[in-house]
């Protein structure tokens, strides 16, 4: 094969020719008007990409949204969303390409806004360094903090600090100076290897790509000096071989091949490999891809791998070095972003998605969240949008991972909301909590097959959920009344009695019910195992929780029974008068009231005891049970 | 179908890059979606995203069919090439058409650009997803094309009836890209939203990939029509009293419908030509699209209404 010419192209006006660098990944960012989009602009437009046709455009363009009076407005060139271009603000993340002689770029313009921050943190983490902008009339404020702070944790090191409309202050270098002076105070608790200030007019272009006569006082590279210069890179070819696998490729029976991005190290065929999670090991037999057999395949690379031995591996495996392994751990530690309106609660069931794989996971705890303004740590029981926290989460079943600090391929995953199927959280694990144990696991000697042959029935959850009053104890009561003459091994938790004891120290906030339902659920899965029918009655409103509660036990083992009696219904019998002080506002968080009641969208049974008797409905539900085989 | 006869060359650090990345979202599709489809538009972007589909999997075949939305006006080098691509690597081609548009009497050139795409593109494409009830759609856009694709996710979500609402796009952090949805929501995949008009020919040209020989300058029957040179592909388009058609040298930097398709005066004939071409160009490729000038927010708007 010839050697193509791409690194021999003179570049010319418009080309990414010959980058001598590799390429880097940047973003700007800080507070709201500070300039961001205004420089993304300013650089597009002196690198030449801008185009005859898209300059006329924007000529138009900044007469009828311009912020700049008869000048061209440079961040018109990347607000590419209508709303934007009316309010004259970034709303979300961009990627443009530009390049110089020296190196490619692919940059992303952030929003400055606080409610948009979550799309700052998008572009940050796919970047290698940060363009932190400061308004050089206003200095350091809140959100160049927050978001100095959320590019180091999301371990970008190296920064450049722009401080911006220097025309504006009379191209002070004293201003310069003391801004520099301030950010720095702040930026020494942060992970920052690199801190480059630069003062710039990203609109009149000062020392964005050229030298500027009127900062005769700064003897610093320009911005695209600096950046083309930069040496980012992560290492990752040298860390530990990791490849999550991402496909199973089986055109015939003689073929079985593992599709996926090698996440860091390097492989060749021959070298010894684990499946991090069984602990299972083999060999790299072919690095098979269109073009042939490759020799090694290193960090980045999208390639197959073939085994030596039939070993079970499938989508959301790891390979890995067994001299280096990942941790595989179903417990661990690690800082959360909130990225929806609805808070984070610990105890709720999420969707995590890490590496090539899905698993069910909660929060466990939540340790503490963080002060963006003085990194100071904060107890706290819920994460709101935009707000960052360190948390202990437990996952479903073990993951294989590296500490973000680490490997940023392996380290990261995103909190998914099991509903809504929104993109809640994301996360950054500091460490492991404990050695997965559920892999060797005691096997019992009497196990809940046996005490169920000794029983004579099934194990199972009856969930009775509805709004309070609507009837569950007293059916609930019912129905353990029958279950008990035919013989069966029955126990009720009810609502009232368990707040009483077990669940004493909780209120009636959100988070404090998702805990209540939390606990009660593992108390069920208990009485489970040990064979019984175990009859729940709680308001249980969200059903994100009574899902939880489902996936604790067995396929078919958990009944959810919906008491379907219409709120009007309820607050008209009100037996314990509750509505009535919730109405006149005695009582907060009160379902139906001023809290929200989820209906359960596939319940097994639902019972309407405005249609018939409390008896009539126990006697639905155990036909139900008979039909399930629950009981004979 | 290519007039290229020249080697194969080995990829820059660059375009190995790029075609890693691209390689593991269609892996990800695939693994993730109950029926995925790769919309086919026959242009080089749609070339590119074929060919790495075509990589991805190896040395299985793509595990989805190509959809081509054809809206009666493409030029017809455009068909003859798509059925032979289809046809050379034993890949499915679903094609539809807007059966009710085409009763309305929908065309590019009375109804207006604006109207024509709305009915005979945005809309055709929702049939057709909505018909074969696909979960998943590859589409070739990049972000370097225009603003409001330079905010568009790799994965981008669309609600029920294919809306895509720009100011709540979900966040998308490394490469863990959020799959999820719910019944009657799909995703639109971009896998080559990092790529720029160049790296797509120096990539078509490191690989050796056919493209419509319209894209190579060649003398060309065009009229000139509100200053673009427009390449009547049949008889269908009318000469206005004074229009004359004329033989110039031409090229197109992007292919459409024909009548909304503008030709490009140039001499580039191979695939290095066009290249050294786009490196001294000073107007972008979209400047030739009679369809984006229409309004100004103009992608952006289609986009929300279903467009890719
Ligand atoms: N005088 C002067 N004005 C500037 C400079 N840089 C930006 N501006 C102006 O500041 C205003 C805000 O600029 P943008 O680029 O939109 O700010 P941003 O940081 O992208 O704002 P958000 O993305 O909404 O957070 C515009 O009117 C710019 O023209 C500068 O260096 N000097
Ligand atoms: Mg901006």
């Amino acid at each position: 094969m010839t050697a193509y010419a791409h690194d021999q192209v003179t570049v010319s006006p418009g080309g990414r020719g010959g980058p001598t660098k590799g390429l880097l990944r940047f973003l700007t960012c800080g507070s709201v008007d500070d300039g961001k989009s205004t420089l993304i602009g300013r650089l597009l437009y002196d690198t030449k990409l801008i185009l005859e046709d898209q300059l006329a455009a924007l000529e138009r363009d900044s007469r009828k949204h311009g912020t700049t009076g008869d000048d061209i407005d440079f961040a018109l060139l990347v607000d590419g969303l209508e709303a934007e271009r009316e309010q004259g603000i970034t709303i979300d993340v961009a990627y443009r390409f530009f390049s110089t002689p020296r190196r490619a770029f692919i940059v992303a313009d952030t929003p400055g806004h606080e409610q948009y921050t979550r799309n700052m943190a998008t572009g940050a983490s796919n970047s290698h360094a940060a363009v932190i902008l400061i308004d050089a009339r206003k200095g350091v404020l809140t959100q160049t903090r927050r978001h100095s702070y959320i590019c180091s944790l999301l371990g970008i090191r190296h920064v450049v600090l722009a401080v911006n409309k220097i025309d504006l202050v009379d191209f002070s270098g004293e201003r310069f100076h003391h801004i520099v002076g301030d950010y720095l105070g702040f930026a020494q608790a942060l992970s920052f290897s690199s801190i480059t200030p630069i003062p710039v007019s990203a609109r009149y272009g000062d020392n964005v790509t050229a030298r500027s006569a009127r900062t005769g006082w700064y003897e610093g590279p320009t911005i695209i000096e600096h950046l083309e210069g930069l040496d980012a890179t992560e290492g990752l070819d040298g860390k530990p071989f990791r490849f999550p696998v991402q496909w199973v490729n089986r055109p015939n029976l003689d073929f079985r091949g593992f599709c996926g991005t090698v996440a860091s190290g390097v492989v060749r065929p021959g070298d010894p490999v684990i499946v991090a999670a069984s602990g299972r090991d083999t060999h790299v037999a072919r690095i098979v891809t269109a073009d042939g057999d490759l020799p090694e395949a290193r960090a980045g690379d999208a390639v197959t791998l073939t085994l030596s031995d039939e070993v079970d591996v499938a989508r959301g495996d790891m390979l890995a070095q067994p001299q280096a392994r990942p941790e595989v751990v179903d417990q661990f530690a690690a800082q959360v972003l909130w990225m929806i309106e609805e808070p984070m609660l610990p105890g709720r069931s999420y969707l995590m998605r890490i590496g090539t794989q899905y698993v069910p996971a909660r929060v466990t705890s939540l340790k503490h969240k963080t002060d963006v303004n003085t990194l100071e740590h904060i107890a706290a029981r819920t994460l709101g949008l935009n707000e960052i926290g360190l948390c202990n989460l437990a996952t479903a079943t073990p993951v294989a991972f590296d500490p973000y600090s680490e490997n940023r391929e392996t380290g990261a995953f995103v909190l998914i909301d099991r509903f809504t199927n929104a993109t809640a959280g994301a996360g950054m694990i500091a460490f492991g909590l404990r050695r997965a144990t559920n892999i060797h696991r005691q096997a019992l000697l009497v196990d809940k097959a046996a005490r169920t042959r000794l029983n004579g029935h099934r194990p199972a959850i009856l969930w009775f959920t509805g709004l309070s009053g609507s009837g569950k104890s007293t059916i609930a009561n019912i129905v353990e009344r029958e279950l008990h003459a035919q013989g069966t091994h029955t126990y009720m938790l009810d609502g009232d009695n368990v707040r009483h004891g077990l669940n004493r120290d909780l209120g009636f906030t959100d988070a404090d019910r998702v805990e209540n339902i939390r606990r009660v659920g593992e108390v069920a899965r208990l009485f489970v195992d040990a064979g019984a029918i175990v009859l729940c009655s709680f308001i249980s409103p969200f059903r994100a929780e009574r899902r939880m509660v489902r996936e604790l036990v067995e396929e078919g083992e958990f009944i959810e029974i919906h008491v379907d009696t219409p709120l009007e219904i309820c607050k008209q019998r009100d037996p314990k008068g509750l509505y009535a002080r919730a109405l006149a506002g005695k009582i907060k968080n009160f379902t139906g009231i001023d809290s929200p009641y989820e209906a359960p969208e596939h319940a097994e049974v639902v019972v309407d005891t405005n249609q018939g008797s409390a008896e009539d409905a126990a006697q639905r539900i155990l036909a139900a049970l008979r039909e399930r085989q629950v009981i004979s | 179908m290519s007039t290229n006869t020249q080697t194969r060359l080995a990829l820059s650090q660059h375009l190995k890059h790029l075609e890693a990345e691209s390689i593991a979202i269609i892996r990800e599709v695939a693994a993730e979606f109950r029926n995925p489809v790769m919309l086919y538009s026959i242009g080089k972007d749609s070339g590119v995203m074929l060919h790495l589909a075509l990589k991805a999997f190896y040395p299985s075949k793509p595990p989805f069919p190509l959809l081509h939305i054809d809206t009666g006006w493409k030029f017809r080098d455009m068909l003859r090439h798509r059925d032979s691509i289809a046809a050379r690597h034993g890949l499915k081609l679903l094609v539809h058409t807007n059966a009710e548009g085409v009763a309305r009497g929908i065309n590019p050139i009375t109804s207006g650009s604006q109207l024509h795409t709305q009915v005979m593109k945005t809309e055709a494409l929702k049939q057709a997803l909505d018909k074969w009830e696909f979960d998943a759609a590859f589409g070739g856009a990049r972000r370097d094309e225009e603003k409001s694709r330079a905010k568009e996710r790799v994965f981008s979500f669309r609600s029920a009836g294919h809306v895509w609402d720009p100011r709540n796009q979900r966040p998308e952090l490394w490469s863990l890209y959020n799959t999820k949805i719910n019944k009657g929501e799909t995703i639109r995949v971009f896998p080559l939203s990092n790529w720029t008009e160049l790296d797509i020919w120096q990539y078509t040209r490191a690989q050796q990939i056919p493209v419509v020989p319209l894209y190579f300058a060649a003398p060309r029957p065009v009229i000139e029509r509100d200053g673009l040179l427009i390449m009547r592909d049949d008889d269908r388009m009318p000469l206005a009293p004074e229009e004359l058609e004329q033989v110039r040298m031409v090229r197109f930097r992007s292919l459409g419908c024909y009548p909304l398709s503008a030709a490009i005066e140039s001499e580039a004939a191979t695939l290095d030509e066009i290249i050294e071409e786009m490196l001294i160009s000073r107007t972008s490729e979209r400047s030739g699209r009679l369809i984006d000038s229409d309004e100004a927010a103009s992608m952006e708007k289609k986009k929300r209404e279903g467009y890719f």
